[in-house]
């Protein structure tokens, strides 16, 4: 494909990009259009759609995150920190524009109609978030006067009042463990580890005490013989009629049942039809991709490639665990999509740009290249 | 790490992060870095548990045994079961099976109740929806919303594509004939098992065994044949509906039998009941009056008592009895009805139905062979026929003479219907006392089952009284032109209170056709007929029995292939 001895741009990307992470998430890419002829049809028919709606803009959104996933990958480090801060501040006025322009659904403010597509904002600001977090914390280790925590402080509070407000938890959830990992792979010491653990579990326990939908679904994950767990119980039934080849595509009758079986239930639904051998495979290549992600950080010498890296494999990573565990009933109802297999556009280009980055982040560089200074200016590597 | 001395940001930026302040930067970093990637490792391995336990938890699904849907399960024990078809004797459809869906939910599947209440009124309306919501509601994993759908009503609902809505079919017994052979057919309770006449004698068959094993789903059981013509049954019960309007009489009752086999053809007890509701059955007046009723049939007992005299071989037609006066025993007075007082052959004591005449063979005959013709006859024990309704005959506790005398006339000794039916076909057929059936059997079969109580010439001598009461006697209202009717009329007193009552009345005719040869046999009751103008003030046997008994033989006869001869 392209010549050893090719110095361009693309020829460097092809033969330091890491591969078969790539090949990973374009499987998990294409899986998820097929999973989507399966779970979406019956929910375009509730909404008196046409069966292959959802499909076609699947479709659609997948060629266009295709695109921002190799061109993301493309990007230099500096250019990642570059269009972050970018993506960022774009993010956040848009949130705040949700707050104000933003239509309901159920409840909850999260979408900007831009004609044809609404978009949901805070997709964005995760993947940028969890770069200039890692870029903060880089940065304050070397250089020690320049306020990197405080910001870094700053900037969840700031996106986790947006995302309050809009109301919308598991945004929130997410932020801040991914918040939690930079920190913790930053080197945290265990007393901030213990203290900050603490306030997660109150804040877990507040919003138990003080948001009523949030004490519904920790009671009926607790408790599911007094409560109604319709959904999750439809969801078992659908791993124990698949069994381990499924009933065949096209054959599933439980996502009939499932209000979200082309979204939160996407992994259900593929059970019944494809077979829990294909839903072990689908774990097998998250945590791959996870696994892999992280050991490249781990051999990472440059901080802010390590803990950018860490950030936004922990954001895929505990995204995939959470949809999965609730799919299974290890976990109450919450509701996130699973990474590329459900349908959503905003996910799916936010999640493109967050493991277009991984990529571009866990190239293979000389030991020795040089690296540039926040100026510009050409400084020796950090000496090991 | 000291956080007493607090100079400003890098401080606060100290705080963050563990360092040894002292050492220089260089080591600074590298002691950094090694911390840094232990924790990336540690972040790793937390996730690689995280994926495990998917894994592990999707492997567990995988073989975990699909358990069966909680509502079959449920619905296994709800189904009725499956019962055979009953039939009359030319296949006329009496009792079937239909298949009918019936409606359940299971409320956990049932994601909006709102919706399914608002379709499910609509679609059935006498669905009542509060109780329809408490029921969507409840934490039940199954719950019956409606018994027996029409299916239009499933179809509608079906094409609602309600989740968490089903139906199951389940086995209802239909009667299409329903009151017309209600006493025979019987009937089922909810669960379809037999609880009454032929339906519970179905079950006792090995039915009920069948079904315990689980054997009788299927609907190819093959159907029971019963000896009823539903012609038969409607023309004799049409006939004693009129004469009950006719007569005013509270209830009537009649029986037509196949003297050779014993078959049943027809049998009507009214008031009767609809097996299609069957807690119509538990009215009292609702009894089957045939088999589970005991009667003082009155003069259609001569009958047996003038073949005891025949069959004894002391006694012919050209034997006297004087009836010039009344018998008096103790504080009892019997007399004629058609007081004739002068010295009576036996026929002539047959045809004006002599009091004194009957009571005089008897007791000329003796209490012994009295009780002995009435044991062969059968009436000492209860009947055995398939229905389980059945009555033990009353007997007299002690048989003293003037019993004796009293019950050659039909009084103080209590029969049901189907007995004295039997009795009277056996007096006809040439002396053959076979079992009533309500299943087909052959006159070879009927035989062996048979046992010989009188002799064949006393069944003709009998005929031919039979005949000659129609003829000249007090039944001549029977005569069905060409059908050689022959008979004999009982009026009985009822007990009221422990007394006679001369004005309540039991009526009946012991009827059989055609006499020169007997194929059938009837027995026709009325209970308490009043007089009319047509009657003339009278309200004895021969003016509403016999007329109503002529009527219907002069319809049935035809349809049983008897013909007619005409001269």
């Amino acid at each position: 494909m392209f010549a050893r001895t090719d110095r361009g741009p693309l020829a460097t990307w092809w033969w330091t990009v890491d591969k078969p992470m790539l090949a990973a998430i374009i499987a998990l890419m294409f899986g998820g259009l097929v999973l989507s002829l399966a779970g979406s049809p019956p929910v375009a028919d509730k909404l008196g759609l046409d069966p292959f709606h959802f499909v076609l803009r699947h479709a659609v959104f997948l060629a266009a995150a295709l695109c921002v996933l190799l061109a993301t990958s493309l990007l230099d480090r500096r250019a990642i920190r570059r269009v972050a801060i970018g993506v960022f501040a774009v993010g956040i006025v848009l949130m705040v524009a949700t707050l104000f322009a933003g239509f309901e659904i159920k409840g909850a403010r999260r979408w900007l109609n831009l004609g044809a597509f609404a978009l949901q904002p805070s997709e964005f600001v995760k993947p940028a978030f969890a770069v200039i977090i890692a870029w903060l914390f880089s940065e304050a280790e070397r250089r020690p006067d320049m306020p990197a925590h405080i910001i870094a402080v700053g900037l969840v509070g700031l996106v986790v009042g947006l995302l309050v407000l809009q109301p919308d938890f598991g945004q929130t959830m997410l932020i801040v463990l991914v918040w939690g990992a930079v920190f913790f792979a930053a080197g945290m010491s265990w007393r901030w580890i213990v203290g900050l653990g603490g306030l997660g579990v109150g804040g877990i326990v507040a919003a138990y005490a003080m948001v009523p939908h949030v004490r519904s679904r920790i009671d009926r994950f607790l408790n599911p013989e007094a409560h109604d767990t319709y959904q999750t119980d439809t969801a078992i039934e659908a791993f124990l009629r698949g069994g381990w080849l499924g009933q065949g595509p096209g054959e599933g009758t439980v996502k009939r049942a499932l209000p979200d079986s082309h979204t939160d239930f996407v992994f259900a639904v593929a059970a019944e039809e494809f077979g829990i051998i294909v839903c072990l495979i689908i774990v097998a290549l998250f945590s791959f991709v996870v696994l892999r992600g992280l050991m490249r950080a781990v051999n990472e010498d440059d901080d802010f490639a390590r803990l950018a890296v860490t950030g936004l494999v922990a954001l895929f990573g505990i995204q995939s665990l959470i949809n999965m565990a609730v799919n299974l009933s290890l976990m109450p109802a919450k509701g996130m999509t699973l990474p590329f297999i459900s349908y959503g556009g905003s996910s799916l280009l936010s999640l493109a740009y967050g493991m277009g980055m991984v990529l571009a982040l866990t190239r293979r560089r000389p030991r020795g290249e040089a690296r540039r200074s926040p100026a510009g200016r050409v400084v020796p590597a950090q000496p090991r | 790490m000291a956080i007493s001395n607090w100079p400003g940001i890098p401080a606060l930026s100290r705080l963050f992060m563990r360092k040894d302040t002292g050492g220089r930067p260089v080591r600074r970093v590298a002691d950094h870095g090694r911390r840094s990637r232990s924790r990336v490792l540690l972040t790793a391995a937390v996730f690689a548990l995280g994926y495990t336990a998917i894994a592990g938890r999707l492997l567990t699904l995988a073989v975990a045994e699909q358990q069966p849907a909680v509502f079959l399960a449920t619905a296994a024990d709800a189904v009725s079961q499956a019962r055979p078809d009953i039939r009359d004797r030319n296949g006329v459809l009496l009792a079937t099976d239909i298949r009918t869906p019936s409606l359940y939910a299971e409320p956990h599947r049932i994601y909006d109740v709102d919706e399914a209440i608002e379709l499910l009124t609509a679609a059935v309306p006498d669905l009542d929806a509060g109780g329809l919501r408490a029921k969507l509601k409840s934490d039940k994993r199954f719950v019956w919303l409606k018994r027996e759908l029409s299916p239009e009503q499933r179809d509608t609902i079906h094409n609602f594509g309600l989740p968490g809505i089903g139906f199951i079919e389940e086995n209802r017994r239909f009667y299409p004939s329903g009151r017309l052979t209600s006493h025979v057919v019987g009937h089922v309770n909810i669960d379809n098992a037999g609880i009454a006449g032929m339906e519970k004698h179905i079950d006792t068959m090995g039915l009920a065994a069948l079904h315990d094993a689980g054997l009788a789903r299927d609907e190819s059981q093959a159907p029971v044949t019963l000896t009823l013509d539903v012609r038969v049954q409607h023309a004799l019960r049409d006939e004693i509906m009129t004469a009950m309007e006719t007569f005013s009489a509270k209830a009537g009752a009649g029986v037509v039998l196949n003297v050779h086999t014993g078959e049943v053809l027809a049998l009507v007890s009214l008031p009767d009941y609809d097996p299609n509701e069957p807690a119509t059955a538990l009215e009292k007046e609702a009894i089957n009056r045939i088999t589970a009723g005991v009667y003082e049939l009155g003069s259609t007992f001569k009958a047996f008592t003038v073949a005891m005299a025949l069959d004894s071989g002391e006694a012919d037609f050209s034997t006297t009895y004087d009836a010039r006066s009344p018998i008096r025993v103790a504080s009892f007075t019997i007399n004629d009805f058609h007081a004739q007082r002068r010295i009576l052959t036996l026929p002539e004591v047959f045809t004006h139905s002599s009091n004194i005449g009957t009571a005089k063979m008897a007791l000329a005959a003796g209490i012994e062979r009295h009780k002995e013709f009435m044991h062969r006859m059968g009436f000492f024990e209860r009947p055995h026929t398939e229905l389980p309704e059945s009555a033990e005959p009353l007997t007299p506790a002690r048989w003293s003479d003037l019993a004796s005398m009293t019950i050659s006339f039909g009084h103080g000794f209590s029969v049901a219907p189907i007995q004295a039916a039997a009795g009277g076909a056996a007096l006809m057929n040439g002396g053959l006392l076979i079992p009533p059936t309500f299943l087909p059997r052959t006159q070879e079969q009927a035989r062996a089952l048979a046992r010989q109580v009188v002799q064949p010439s006393t069944s003709d001598m009998m005929r031919e009284l039979f005949r000659m009461n129609v003829e000249e006697g007090t039944a001549r209202k029977a005569a069905a032109k060409g059908f050689r009717v022959g008979g004999k009329t009982g009026t009985a007193e009822k007990v009221v209170n422990g007394r006679y009552s001369n004005s309540k009345l039991l009526t009946s005719f012991l009827a059989a056709f055609p006499t020169d040869k007997p194929e059938y046999l009837m027995l026709l009751m009325l209970d308490e007929p009043q007089a009319t103008e047509q009657t003339h003030g009278y309200r004895t046997s021969g003016w509403n029995a016999v007329p109503t008994s002529g009527k219907v033989i002069t319809r049935i006869a035809p349809l049983l292939g008897v013909k007619p001869v005409l001269d």
